[in-house]
């Protein structure tokens, strides 16, 4: 016997056939506006330094990078960066920000089992994973480089 | 001057933008999580810092190109780097870190801070 078609299993189907691209174009679209904008007011605050503060770029750069940290680390205090990250996505995840947001997150979260087991062993969950990856792949690729060096002489 | 403002601007926001839009197609269409993405972005940083095209693009794009976590991996070359032409072998290990020091460093200490003075919200 044949069962009546349902309205849900269709529901599901267009749902499934609809959804997915338009959750991608739109969390793109979101990442390139949240990350841009960031990028740009970083930009913005280096061109001002740079232009009026009569800073070079190798001295204006680390004040910047400063400032974006020391923001980022007060709206996470805040609760702000996470309800700002749900709607950027990866906008606020990938810039330097979301570096400092995962350090200081996860020692709020785990403030409550201490500040020296909860905070200070939970500091770098995920930051500790883009620390070793970073000095695995810069270490490899440096010394591949000065090894190629030392064959060509 | 205007017209140079909004060209470094633009080109930051753009350079930015696209840079997080490959971290949000890794998230989405690859299905890897922030970890594995962000540890993707570092190793790929570092590939093209070594390359030399990173600091082209962190010339061309300013910011745009230095706050993604890409940087990380180029700035972590970028200190190898100069380590081993001033110092030989031994420099990789004691330059690695030199350039990065100013954001792990506040980053620890602007998070300890939160963590004294914020109370988690959920």
């Amino acid at each position: 016997m044949r069962v009546k078609p349902q309205p849900e299993p269709w529901y599901q189907m267009i749902v499934q056939r609809h959804t997915p691209p338009r959750r991608v174009w739109c969390n793109c679209l979101c990442a390139f506006i949240g990350g841009g904008l960031l990028c740009s007011l970083a930009q913005s605050a280096l061109f001002v330094l740079m232009e009026f503060g009569r800073l070079t770029r190798q001295e204006a750069a680390p004040l910047v990078l400063l400032g974006v940290i020391l923001l980022t680390a007060l709206l996470t205090g805040l609760g702000i960066y996470d309800r700002l990250g749900q709607k950027a996505g990866a906008g606020l995840a990938v810039p330097i920000s979301g570096f400092a947001n995962s350090v200081a997150a996860s020692m709020m979260e785990h403030q409550s089992e201490g500040l020296v087991l909860g905070s200070g062993c939970n500091s770098f969950k995920l930051a500790g994973a883009v620390i070793v990856f970073g000095i695995v792949s810069a270490f490899s690729v440096t010394a591949l480089k000065g090894l190629i060096r030392l064959l060509l002489g | 001057m205007l017209e140079e403002f909004l060209t470094q601007f633009f080109r930051a926001w753009v350079v930015g933008g696209a840079i997080c839009v490959i971290g949000q197609l890794l998230f989405d269409v690859a299905h890897l999580t922030p970890a594995h993405t962000m540890s993707l972005m570092v190793s790929a940083g570092s590939i093209l810092g070594i390359l030399g095209l990173y600091p082209l693009l962190v010339d061309f794009a300013g910011m745009g190109a230095m706050l993604p976590i890409s940087s990380f991996g180029n700035t972590l070359v970028d200190g190898a780097s100069s380590g081993l032409d001033s110092q030989g072998f031994i420099g990789i290990f004691s330059g690695m870190l030199q350039p990065v020091s100013t954001g792990v460093t506040a980053a620890v200490l602007f998070g300890f801070a939160a963590a004294l003075l914020a109370k988690p919200k959920s």
